[in-house]
């Protein structure tokens, strides 16, 4: 019976195989095997519920297959059951079901109806692995596929301008979770030796006498899943992107953002609670960015004028309140906020366009001119300065400029003399001197040895922050992508763990998906003469298969798991050592500049306003 | 070629930009208008090249559109030979004829406006409107709230730039991230101009930049200049004007380059690369603009041939049947069906169309309302007032919407324990929808036993300058203009109703306009109850009587409401009818219900999702489960389709299915030889159904530009208006799910009088004649006597000879739901 928890991954995975393969025309079918879908797993989820309530809920740790094994490396998927699973997988599918069946109606005749249930369908995917998951890097896939269906579903109008331009911005705030989440796999990696099972966190001596002999390890592990949870969670200094994601239609935006992606980040400090509960200053912390959060979102959320931006910004709140509750330990507390928040907001968001009718209405009977609020008690000088503040969002946005996009495009644009030809002319020399280097790595001084790894990881570094600023080529951008991972193998290559199937491993897939990129960009630039980087072009309009083919080589150069590099890159990881922090948070960032500069060739040219404008285009601002 | 003199003048521009700017109100009053009034004073097809032009708006069907339409057979080849012969003569027939088929033609569009601040991209590399956007429509969309926000803007009386001044000098942060912008906002000595200067430099440009700069958010600057112009538009008022966000807007534009640049940038004029082509320069004729003219003339009159054949086929008889009642309905398209169906369910009785306002003109306030609501045609400016007393019903509520929700603390608790509540309203709300506080209802509009205030009382009688009611002299005069531009003055029926039209919905952002509109975009059940009493009142009668139409005492008559969403009627004050009437009254009330559920079913042809061949009132119960739910973003399908207006008698039309997309003005020529109620009727015609028309082909043609796109991410903006997402530009126009179903062809108005009396007629009013003048309006007359038809264009009436004779036959009007979801061609009905 335990094994049956395979199953709630399986049946949406099938759900959304099937899904993919309904031509688009059959709008009944497509909800048909989508709402069938969520329903069966609803059945299932409490057959078992009750099942596992029945058998004295214990924990259910479930070792599924290893993925790739070698010596002193064991990728294994791993999935687990308690009551943190069970609330969230019962909130998950009855707001999933419920969603799907209110879709159905909602989107008839929608252009883009299939590709709505594929993104709903691949989402609850994705939030059943995280769920589901027995050790973090199970975690880490479903984490991924939820990073990628936001994307989806905050685009899903892909022809105008804003929904492109925000799904891009949250996205990048997701890859800043998600590279908290990359490091605390690596550090715990270390910590542990071995990939580490949440059921093994529960083990109070084992975590305690690990963490007692690396007390540094263990802060920044925690750490690195804090900054993970809050960017999720929209939580302080991230909270802006939550009231930006609301582009998709309303269901769509209830359901994620009024619901459950929002909660995964509390939903992975609960699953480590276990880890850090002994730590008491990562205790405060949480807790502290929870207030600070919850104060904030408050302010802001009072004075939003638009109806979605104001729930958005109280879920925030609450889900700050959240925070608290899980640092200071009420587990249970937190779980039934956790559910009643998310049905108040998923419902609020659904029926918020009925709040012209209702208020006007309200209003026209209730006139009162308005009344005072608290803060008119407040001396004038205080009180403009909160509201004015709080109306800026607290300047969330523009530091996120200020401090993150800005300098990594001024960066960027020191590299301007790189061209697709002088990299041809500069990098790949380089690289072959570096291939040479390790050829005769024995006898080279060791302290060089020591170095070099870094400094080829920089530079790899160096190339794909180019890569996201790039303004003018598409295939440059292209190139120093699938050249970041080169680089990435020959640092790696140095550490003395060599293994050359690990290297193909992990470069099999960079090569495949950078060839059929190559090929998707070539064939594009033939029929439309000129792309460029500088604007959306929105080619998807005329070249949907193009688009879709791009899409998953993207991924797949993105390390996404549907080839061999997804595994290679956790490879990677396990090839650096402790002591190479820098070489890890080099490798870390690699990866997340990768997935954003490819999502931003993809947005660049195939997504947004149509450069052709025969047909009818929204306006910029629209 | 730089005129660096005194060439601009404020006051002319702020005047030409809110000409141009979308007029549309916030989302409470939304009425249907022209999207392009502005271009009213051109020739229709003058218009769509000029408006497409310069703005950029896409004003026709794409060639491949229409091509396509070609294929289907929806325009007839002969129509489309006949005008190009028409227009291009016998010897260019074939050249254009291959032009039209086949040619090809760029039909990218590369709009005058944006030109020249394209130049801050071009030249300086900098995205301007994606820095200052967000902000500006931020603090805008505060400032005008009407009740979203908990915590509103500070000193939202004053005008804005004063708020805005105050907010910048008392707080401790800035709009602004330097220092220049700012203080030039509290120095109050700036002009516009000299923001302008710093900005455009050479002073003949600035207009054109400041429409280049209000034309990237036409949604925000056309609120703007509404509320500006109808303050009381705003329930909570607002002192905004076009001049402060224009000067906020440079401010901020001035603080993005100073942030960027420095304060050292040149202005645009220095930078340009070349001057671009003034906005309002002339425009040339394309060949694509003759050939997109032709193919939407064929696709017109295609249908147009169709409906005076359908009408040629009528037989208009003086047989005067004895009438078991007679209903008075809304000119509106959507009673167009109901009315064929009350008719074929009770062959006495008799339909008459009329506006829905019948002829009363008033502000209703309901019982402890704090307003006034017009409910007579937005042009019209009343001077009474009818209040409601005595009303049962309480207004409910619903948690949902409580600003508490958003609160910390209370927030805290309430999703602790209301929020499983939510969950349960969720699933109730999925698997069973039902009425609840958030739906709009058209029957909510006036309590059903409350009292009307529609007697005047006293000479004192008054609140403010409104008059409370009535004299009998003025109910006279009004009841009298109703039955004399029907045609309605003898051989009353025993009962006789008058049935106003309102809608239900949930979710609906534009509720108001699926209202009456000839009531102001609401429900039309007051006017409906009030012209019941004063036709009831025996004082009224006895002065009619004087004036000649003599209702006899055997004649009652009686309120009504149409439900168009859900296919309900309510009567009001059943009570005052004597007991026979009562009696006749109950068999009628059948006829309704039979009519609706047969109503409901056709209508229900169009909703995919509903199996129209089931039994009529299973059908109906289903298209009633549509106004509630909460994920049905088509309640009802509103004037999609909407074609023609036909002003003349009911047996021109009485044995013909128009397809639910005529309106229909019952008018009788015979008591108006000199068309002076026939220039009342149009007076209104043109405006509403001209309005009504266009908006749809606009909203059609450009959904992206001119409509609203998908309702489906809309967002609610300050209670006023929706755009997409939270820093969006407000949306005008109509939302895709409005219009997916309509045929984008204009208005096609048949009259039935002597055509001189007619050119006679519509040119003693400027502002009608110019919607027939300039073809914005297709307007033909048919001759009474000769039954032939009279086409009007380049201001005179040509004789027109049809390609169909005959229309198709249906045995049976319950036959059409079953005819499948697409547009119907006009069928002659089978009488018994």
């Amino acid at each position: 019976m335990e094994k049956m928890i395979v199953l709630f991954i399986i049946i949406p995975l099938v759900g959304f195989m099937i899904s993919l393969v309904v031509p688009s025309r059959k709008e009944n079918v497509i909800s048909f095997v989508s709402v069938s879908t969520i329903s069966l797993q609803l059945i299932a989820a409490i057959g078992f519920s009750f099942f596992w309530l029945w058998n004295h809920h214990h924990l259910i740790d479930l070792k599924e297959f290893s993925v790739y094994k070698a010596t002193d490396y064991d990728f294994y998927i791993q999935f687990y059951f308690d009551r943190i699973t069970l609330v969230f997988l019962l909130i998950g599918v009855l707001l999933t079901l419920l969603i799907t069946v209110y879709s159905r109606y909602y989107m008839h005749r929608e252009s883009g109806y299939k590709r709505f249930f594929n993104v709903i369908l691949f989402f609850y995917l994705g939030y059943n692995i995280v769920v589901f998951a027995g050790n973090l890097e199970t975690l880490f896939i479903g984490w991924e596929i939820l990073g990628i269906s936001s994307f989806l579903l905050i685009a899903f109008y892909r022809d105008r301008y804003l929904p492109v331009k925000n799904a891009v911005k949250v996205f990048s705030i997701y890859r800043i979770g998600d590279v908290g989440l990359i490091l605390a796999m690596w550090l715990s990696h270390h910590l542990w030796l071995t990939n580490i099972s949440f059921s093994r966190l529960n083990d109070y001596s084992l975590v305690h006498e690990q963490l007692s002999h690396h007390t540094l390890i263990g802060v920044v592990i925690s750490l690195c899943v804090l900054v993970s949870a809050t960017a999720k969670s929209a939580q302080l200094p991230f909270s802006s992107w939550l009231p930006r994601a609301m582009e998709g239609p309303t269901p769509s935006s209830a359901i994620f953002y009024g619901s459950l992606s929002v909660h995964m980040g509390v939903f992975i400090l609960m699953r480590t609670f276990h880890f850090w509960e002994h730590q008491l200053s990562i205790r405060f912390l949480i807790g502290f960015v929870g207030a600070a959060t919850s104060v904030v979102a408050t302010l802001t959320a009072r004075v939003q004028s638009s109806v979605k931006s104001q729930i958005a910004y109280a879920s925030i709140a609450q889900i700050g309140l959240i925070f608290i509750e899980v640092a200071a330990g009420w587990e249970v507390f937190a779980l039934i906020h956790v559910a009643g928040n998310a049905f108040l907001r998923t419902y609020q968001l659904l029926v918020s366009p009925s709040v012209v009718s209702y208020k006007i209405r309200e209003q026209f009977y209730n006139f009162v001119p308005r009344s005072k609020t608290i803060e008119d008690s407040f001396p004038k000088r205080i009180e403009n300065t909160l509201y004015l503040m709080s109306l800026k969002e607290w300047s969330l946005d523009s530091l996120m400029y200020q401090f993150l996009w800005n300098p990594l495009k001024r960066f960027g644009n020191k590299l301007n003399f790189l061209h697709f030809k002088t990299v041809f002319l500069i990098v790949i020399p380089v690289y072959v001197v570096g291939i040479v280097l390790l050829a005769n790595r024995s006898a080279l001084d060791p302290l060089l040895v020591n170095y070099l790894p870094g400094i080829f990881a920089l530079i790899g570094l160096v190339l794909v922050m180019k890569a996201f600023t790039e303004r003018t080529s598409v295939r440059l951008s292209w190139l120093l992508v699938i050249l970041n991972h080169f680089w990435i193998a020959l640092a790696i290559s140095f550490n003395e763990h060599f293994d050359v199937v690990h290297i193909l491993l992990y470069l099999s897939g960079v090569v495949l998906s950078g060839t059929i990129g190559f090929l998707g960009i070539y064939r594009l630039k033939n029929q439309e003469g000129k792309l460029d980087m500088n604007r959306f072009q929105g080619h998807v309009y005329e070249h949907p298969k193009i688009a879709l083919v791009f899409l998953l080589a993207c991924l797949g150069l993105a390390g996404f798991p549907i080839t061999p590099t997804f595994l290679g890159e956790d490879l990677i990881f396990s090839h650096i050592h402790e002591n190479q922090f820098f070489l890890a948070l080099f490798v870390a960032l690699s990866f997340i500049m990768d997935g954003l500069a490819l999502i931003r060739i993809y947005a660049r040219v195939f997504l947004g306003p149509h450069s052709k404008t025969y047909h009818q285009v929204a306006k910029r601002s629209s | 070629m730089e005129s660096k003199g005194n060439s601009f003048d404020k006051q002319h521009v702020l005047q030409e930009l809110r000409h141009y700017l979308p007029a549309q109100a916030p989302l409470k009053d939304f009425v249907h208008h022209n999207t392009l009034h502005a271009f009213q004073g051109l020739n229709f097809f003058e218009a769509l090249l000029e408006s497409s032009t310069i703005f950029g708006y896409k004003t026709a069907l794409s060639l491949k559109e229409f091509r396509t339409l070609f294929q289907q057979r929806k325009i007839s080849r002969r129509i489309l030979e006949r005008i190009i012969i028409d227009k291009k003569g016998d010897s260019q027939a074939l050249i254009w004829s291959n032009k039209v088929h086949h040619a090809q033609y760029e039909e990218t569009q590369c709009p005058r406006i944006g030109a020249l601040r394209n130049t801050w991209k071009e030249a300086y590399k900098i995205d301007l409107d994606s820095m200052v956007h967000p902000v500006l429509f931020r603090i805008l969309c505060s400032y005008l709230d009407q009740g979203i926000s908990i915590w509103n803007f500070p000193g939202e009386k004053k005008s804005l730039l004063d708020a805005l001044r105050e907010l910048e000098k008392n707080s401790f942060t800035s709009f602004f991230r330097t220092q220049r912008a700012r203080a030039l906002l509290l120095d109050e000595s700036v002009t516009l101009e000299l923001l302008l200067g710093l900005l455009v430099g050479d002073e003949s440009l600035f207009e054109q930049y400041i429409f280049d700069q209000q034309f990237e958010h036409p949604g925000w600057s056309g609120m703007v200049s509404t509320i500006e112009t109808n303050p009381s538009t705003l329930l909570d008022s607002r002192n905004c004007s076009l001049a402060d966000l224009i000067f906020f807007e440079c401010l901020l534009e001035i603080d993005v380059l100073d942030n960027h640049f420095g304060e050292i940038w040149a202005p645009i004029s220095e930078k340009m690369i070349s001057r671009p082509t003034a906005l309002f320069a002339p425009v040339a004729k394309t060949e694509l603009s003759d050939v997109l003219q032709i193919w939407q003339e064929a696709y017109e009159w295609t249908f147009y041939d169709q409906v005076l054949a359908g009408i040629s086929s009528a037989k208009p008889s003086d047989e005067k049947i004895d009438k078991s009642f007679q209903a008075f309905f809304c000119i509106d398209d959507r009673e167009c069906s109901i009315r064929r169906y009350v008719e074929a369910t009770d062959e006495r009785a008799e339909t008459v169309g009329t506006p829905g306002h019948f002829n009363l003109d008033f502000y209703f306030q309901p019982e402890h309302g704090k307003f006034h609501t017009k409910v007579c045609p937005m042009p019209v400016q009343p001077k009474f007032l009818i209040k409601e007393t005595n009303k049962a019903s309480k207004l409910k509520t619903d948690v949902h919407f409580n600003q508490k929700t958003h609160g910390l603390l209370v927030g805290w608790v309430l999703t602790h324990t209301f929020g499983f509540w939510s969950a349960l309203r969720l699933f109730l709300s999925v698997f069973r929808p039902s009425d609840s506080p958030s739906a709009v209802s058209a029957a909510k509009h006036m309590d059903k036993n409350s009292i009307l205030s529609y007697e005047n009382q006293a000479e004192n009688d008054r609140e403010g300058d409104l008059q409370i009611g009535y004299t009998i002299p003025e109910m006279t005069d009004r009841l009298e203009g109703l039955l004399r531009s029907t045609g309605i003055v003898d051989h009353f029926a025993p009962l006789v109703y008058f049935v106003g039209h309102g809608a239900s919905s949930v979710n609906n952002t534009h509720y108001a306009g699926y209202d009456c509109g000839a009531c102001s975009g609401r429900p039309g059940s007051v006017n409906a109850r009030v012209i019941s009493a004063i036709a009831n009142n025996p004082e009224v009668r006895r002065l009619l009587a004087t004036r000649g139409i003599v209702i006899p005492e055997t004649t009652q008559f009686c309120g009504a409401l149409h439900d168009t969403s859900k296919d309900e009627i309510l009567f009001y004050d059943i009570e005052v009818l004597d007991s026979s009437h009562r009696i006749a009254h109950e068999k009628n009330v059948a006829t309704f219900v039979k009519a609706l559920d047969l109503n409901a079913q056709e209508r229900s042809r169009r909703f995919m999702n509903i199996d129209s061949s089931m039994e009529a009132s299973k059908v109906h119960q289903l298209v009633k489960k549509r106004t509630v739910s909460l994920f049905e973003p088509r309640p009802e399908l509103n004037h999609a389709t909407n074609a023609i207006c036909v002003i003349g008698r009911r047996e021109l039309t009485k044995a013909i299915s128009l397809d639910r997309r005529s309106f229909l003005n019952s008018y009788d020529y015979r008591i108006d030889l000199d068309g002076k109620l026939l220039l009342g009727i149009l007076n209104a015609a043109a405006p509403v159904c001209g309005g009504i028309n266009l908006e749809y082909y606009f909203s059609r043609v450009d959904n992206q530009k001119l409509g609203a796109g998908t309702k489906l991410p809309h967002n609610v903006m300050g209670l006023i208006g929706v755009a997409n997402g939270i820093d969006g530009d407000l949306r005008t126009g109509l939302p895709n799910q409005m219009i997916e179903v309509h045929d984008p062809i204009r208005m096609f108005i048949v009259v039935e009088h002597f055509p001189s009396a007619v050119l006679e007629t519509i040119q003693r009013n400027a502002s009608t004649y110019e919607w027939f003048k300039n073809e914005w309006l297709k307007l033909v007359v048919r001759h009474p006597e000769s039954g032939a038809f009279y086409v009007f264009s380049d201001g005179k009436f040509n004789h027109y000879t049809g390609f169909e004779t005959t229309v198709p036959c249906l045995d049976d009007v319950r036959e059409i739901p079953t005819l499948g979801a697409e547009n119907l061609p006009i069928y002659s009905i089978k009488t018994a």
